[in-house]
C-alpha cells in the first residue's frame, strides 16, 4: 500500500434550486481508485470542470467521501483522530497565493505551520530555515508577503508546507495564476523537492507543459479517471485528448501532425530536444 | 489625509526601544497615560515632557516624523482647548464681547493643550517603535490572564494580526474594481454627496464578495496547515524578558514614583 490510497472514492454535491428545495445529486468525483506509491510525481489533469480539484481536497481531509475510503499513509481521512495526522503528511498549497500567506513576514508565515503543530521554538526555526533554503527563498525572509511576486509569494506558500515536515504535498492548481516567468519558478521548486528530498508530489493542473515531468500522469473526465500512465503514453493519444478538451504540448502536436502525414517518428515526443533528435534521425542521412 | 496620520505606523530603524518586548511598551504607554491624569500642576507636566523628550531621543525616530502625523489631531487639540477657554468659571481675567475669559479657562485650556499632545505623542511613539505582529502579540499575552473568563484572546489577536496583513491587499483590490467600474462609466469624481454615497454601491459590493471569498480560502488554508485555535500551539518569536526590559519597568516604576512624589509635595501652579 502507497502513501496515497483511495478506494472507489465517491464524492456527490447536492443541487439546491433557488428555494434550497434539492434537485438532485452531482457527482464530481465518481469511482476513483489510486494508489500512489511514496517518492512519486503524479500529475492530475482535467478541464474546468473534471473534478480533480475536489479529488484533491479529499486527500488533506478538507472534504469526505460519500461513498469509499481514501487513506493518506494507512489512515482513514474519515476517522476524526486522524485528522491532524493526515494533514501533517499531507501538506496542500492552492491556488490563489494571496489568500494563503497568513503571516506578515515571509518567516513568519512558514513558522506558522510548526507552530500549530505544536513544535519547539529551536525547531520552528531550523525548520523555516531549511524550508526557504529549499525552495529558493532564504534571502527574501524578513520580506513582507505583500512585495513579492506571484511566483515567490507561491514558493513561500509550498515553504510552509514544507515546514511541516509532509511526505506529500498536494499542489491544487499552484500555477493558475501565475504569469510564465512565475509558472516555471514553481515547477521548478517543485521538481526539486520531489528528486531532492523524496517528496511525493501531486500536482494538480490543467498546464500540459508542467506534466512532462511527472512519473505518472491522471487525466480526469468528469469525476471519473479518463486516462492513466507515464507522460509518453498518455501524449501518444493525441486524438483522445483532444476528444477531452485537453491541449497536447505543441512539439507534441506537430510531432503528431508530421506523423500523421508519412513522416516516420515515434509516438508521445514530448520536448523540443526529442523532437529535434527524431528528426533528425529521420532527415539526417540526406 | 489618512495617510499623513502617523498613528498606527511602525518606523523602522535599530533603538533600544524598537528591541523592547512589546509588553513593556503597551504598559509603559498605558502608565504614561494615567501619569499625564493625576496631578493638574506644572511639576507633574515638566517631568512628563522630560521623561517623553528621553524616550524619544532613545528611540531614534525623527521629531519631524512624528509631528507630520499630528497637525490631522492638531486641529481637535484646538477646538477643545477653546471651548475650555470661553466654558470654564472663574476669576475673570477680561472680557471679549460677550465672552468673558476667565484666568481657570486659561488655565485648563494650556493643560489640555498639554496632557493631550503629549498623550498623542507618547502612543504614536509605541506604535512607531513596534511591529503590528508584536503588538498582536504583546495584548496576546497581557491579557492572557482574561482567557480563564472565557474571553477568547487568541482569536481576537488573530483576527487582528489577518486584518492587518489583509489591508494592503484589499485596498489593492479597491483600486482595481474602481478602475473596472469606471470603465463601466461609474462616476467617482462627483462632488456631490447623494452622488459620492451612490457611487460607492458597486465599489463596495463587489469588494465584500470578494472579501468573504478570500476568508473563506484563507480558513481552508489554515486548517490545511493544522490551525486548531491557540490550544496547543507553541511561538516562533516567544515573547520572554529581557535585561533591557526588566530596566525599562525599573524606570518606569521610578518615573511615577518622581511625578506622585513631586506633583504633591512641590505643585507648581499656572498663573
Amino acid at each position: 500500500m502507497g502513501i496515497i490510497q483511495t478506494k472507489n472514492l465517491v464524492f456527490e454535491y447536492i443541487r439546491r434550486d433557488e428555494e434550497g428545495n434539492v434537485e438532485g445529486f452531482t457527482r464530481a468525483v465518481d469511482n476513483v481508485n489510486l494508489d500512489i506509491k511514496q517518492g512519486d510525481f503524479i500529475a492530475v489533469l482535467g478541464h474546468n470542470g473534471s473534478g480533480k480539484s475536489t479529488f484533491a481536497k479529499h486527500l488533506n481531509a478538507i472534504l469526505y467521501p460519500t461513498e469509499g475510503a481514501v487513506f493518506v499513509d494507512g489512515k482513514n481521512t474519515t476517522k476524526k483522530d486522524n485528522l491532524w495526522d493526515v494533514r501533517r503528511t499531507a501538506g496542500m498549497v492552492f491556488q490563489n497565493p494571496d489568500n494563503q500567506i497568513i503571516g506578515q513576514v515571509v518567516e513568519e508565515d512558514v513558522g506558522f505551520g510548526p507552530e500549530n503543530m505544536g513544535v519547539p521554538t529551536k525547531e520552528i526555526w531550523e525548520r523555516v530555515e531549511e524550508s526557504l533554503k529549499a525552495v529558493g527563498m532564504y534571502e527574501y525572509r524578513k520580506h513582507s508577503p505583500n512585495k513579492l511576486s506571484g511566483g515567490q509569494k507561491q514558493r513561500v506558500s509550498i515553504a510552509g508546507v514544507l515546514a511541516m515536515h509532509p511526505k506529500c504535498i498536494i499542489l491544487d492548481e499552484p500555477t493558475a495564476m501565475l504569469d510564465p516567468k512565475g509558472r516555471k519558478e514553481v515547477i521548478r521548486a517543485v521538481r526539486a523537492l520531489n528528486q531532492v528530498e523524496n517528496i511525493t508530489v501531486i500536482l494538480i493542473t490543467h498546464y500540459m507543459e508542467e506534466v512532462i515531468y511527472a512519473d505518472k500522469v491522471v487525466v480526469m473526465d468528469k469525476g471519473r479517471v479518463a486516462m492513466e500512465g507515464t507522460p509518453k503514453e498518455i501524449f501518444s493519444k493525441v486524438d483522445k485528448l483532444k476528444e477531452l478538451r485537453l491541449d497536447v504540448p505543441q512539439v507534441t502536436l506537430l510531432a503528431h501532425e508530421l506523423k500523421k502525414s508519412g513522416v516516420k517518428l515515434p509516438d508521445g515526443i514530448l520536448t523540443t530536444e526529442e523532437f529535434v533528435k527524431e528528426l533528425s534521425k529521420v532527415f539526417g542521412n540526406r | 489625509m489618512l495617510r499623513d496620520i502617523t498613528l498606527g505606523q511602525y518606523y523602522q530603524t535599530e533603538s533600544v526601544l524598537h528591541r523592547m518586548d512589546p509588553r513593556v511598551k503597551l504598559a509603559g504607554t498605558l502608565i504614561y497615560m494615567i501619569s499625564l491624569f493625576l496631578y493638574k500642576n506644572l511639576t507633574a507636566y515638566i517631568l512628563a515632557f522630560l521623561f517623553l523628550l528621553s524616550v524619544i531621543k532613545i528611540s531614534k525616530v525623527p521629531f519631524k516624523y512624528m509631528v507630520k502625523g499630528l497637525k490631522t489631531v492638531m486641529v481637535l487639540l484646538f477646538i477643545t482647548s477653546i471651548f475650555n477657554i470661553f466654558y470654564t468659571k472663574g476669576e475673570p481675567l477680561f472680557t471679549i464681547w460677550k465672552f468673558v475669559i476667565t484666568k481657570e479657562g486659561v488655565a485648563n485650556a494650556v493643560y489640555i493643550m498639554i496632557r493631550l499632545s503629549f498623550l498623542i505623542i507618547g502612543s504614536s511613539l509605541m506604535t512607531l517603535t513596534t511591529t503590528p505582529n508584536q503588538l498582536t502579540d504583546g495584548l496576546e499575552k497581557l491579557l492572557g490572564p482574561l482567557k480563564k473568563i472565557k474571553v477568547p484572546v487568541h482569536e481576537v489577536s488573530m483576527m487582528m494580526s489577518i486584518a492587518l496583513r489583509f489591508i494592503p491587499i484589499l485596498m489593492e483590490e479597491t483600486d482595481k474594481i474602481m478602475k473596472a467600474q469606471m470603465a463601466r462609466g461609474a462616476n467617482f469624481e462627483s462632488k456631490k454627496l447623494m452622488e459620492k454615497i451612490k457611487a460607492m454601491v458597486p465599489l463596495l459590493v463587489p469588494l465584500f464578495i470578494s472579501a468573504f471569498r478570500r476568508a473563506n480560502d484563507l480558513a481552508m488554508a489554515m486548517e490545511a496547515r493544522c490551525y486548531q485555535g491557540g490550544e496547543g500551539r507553541t511561538r516562533m518569536k516567544p515573547l520572554v524578558y529581557k535585561k533591557i526590559d526588566y530596566v525599562a519597568y525599573g524606570v518606569l516604576i521610578i518615573y511615577v514614583a518622581s511625578v506622585i512624589i513631586c506633583g504633591r509635595l512641590i505643585p507648581i501652579h499656572l498663573l
